[in-house]
């Protein structure tokens, strides 16, 4: 396939203007790429938020599983 | 909100823009003038069209969050100047590399078109710096809707002047012969410019879909911290808005 669609292609020249062109398609990916990972950081937090709150939830329901059973001791 | 439609739209990101490179390279033939640099107009005026509507759209949901108060329009005309700002970026350095190889200069002062897109560039580069420096979220709200409005309707004015102005060595891409291009290389073009209108699409619902999330674990951090009558972090101060 890829042989098939190098025979496609218009002679990719190794002349003065390859570089310039694969320059300009490169800054286009090195900027989305760049993007995702600021995305992928802010997923990082919102993950680690996610696991402090679970973490106040269960410590939560720990106290008040604990706080029941000191009420269910007879005395 | 603001995930419905991101599956989809990330899938048809992934293929149009695909699809545009690999006609780009293995499709479009080479300009008869200029020979392979040429290909880099397929990324770079699609980049430029697609910047410049998104500034416009910022002033639009500028004008929505101004007559509903809706946070959520405000979150949107934020989020649409950002990415607007970064394709901005990518449009001047694609602009500039392939100055470089065509004439000989990364820049041309003396070309209109090169420095009007620069002046708007650097108009909306304020827009962060200004939201940051209101502390008040409403009147930052309102403040930066005025300005995307402000700055959104310079934009037509802007293009229509360059339009107006002779042009010494930028060609004119979008004329009333359709910038006299070949049948393939429009179809080229026409992919290109849906593929990078998409991916602009589809990176503002990620980031609105980001902020939205952290919105709402914020609110319920604050909400758990109360209850736990524990003392909870401020929020930090930003440029984006904090809440809906």
């Amino acid at each position: 396939m890829i042989a098939a669609l190098l025979a496609a292609t218009p002679a990719l020249p190794l002349d003065d203007a390859g570089p310039y062109v694969a320059a300009a398609y490169l800054v286009f990916l090195a900027l989305i790429l760049i993007y995702v990972a600021i995305m992928a950081s802010k997923l990082v937090r919102i993950a680690r938020e996610l696991g402090e709150l679970t973490e106040i939830v269960d410590r939560r329901d720990r106290d008040e599983l604990e706080a029941g059973a000191e009420e269910a001791v007879p005395r | 909100m603001f995930s419905r439609g991101l599956k989809p739209l990330s899938i048809a990101s992934v293929v149009l823009v695909v699809g545009a490179f690999a006609l780009v390279f293995f499709y479009a033939p080479n300009d008869a003038d200029q020979g392979f640099i040429q290909k880099i107009f397929y990324l770079h005026v699609p980049l430029a069209i697609v910047a410049l509507c998104g500034f416009v759209a910022g002033g639009v949901w500028g004008i929505r969050y101004l007559r509903d108060g809706d946070r959520a329009h405000d979150l949107r005309s934020y989020v649409a100047i950002h990415l607007a700002l970064i394709f901005g970026v990518a449009t001047l350095v694609t602009g500039s590399i392939w100055a470089k190889a065509s004439w000989g200069h990364w820049w041309l002062w003396d070309e209109p078109t090169l420095v009007s897109f620069l002046i708007v560039f650097l108009l909306y580069a304020c827009y962060t710096p200004l939201r940051f420096s209101i502390e008040d979220p409403e009147k930052q709200a309102r403040t930066a809707s005025v300005f995307a409005i402000t700055a959104g309707a310079f934009v037509p004015l802007n293009f229509l002047a360059v339009r107006m102005a002779e042009s010494l060595a930028h060609p004119r891409v979008l004329s009333e012969t359709g910038g006299s291009m070949p049948g393939d290389m429009r179809l080229t073009f026409i992919v290109a410019l849906a593929g990078i209108a998409v991916l602009f699409v589809t990176l503002c619902k990620y980031e609105l879909t980001s902020k939205q999330a952290s919105m709402q674990l914020r609110a319920l951090k604050r909400r758990l911290a109360d209850d736990e009558d524990a003392a909870w972090t401020p929020t930090r101060r930003s440029a984006a808005p904090q809440q809906l």
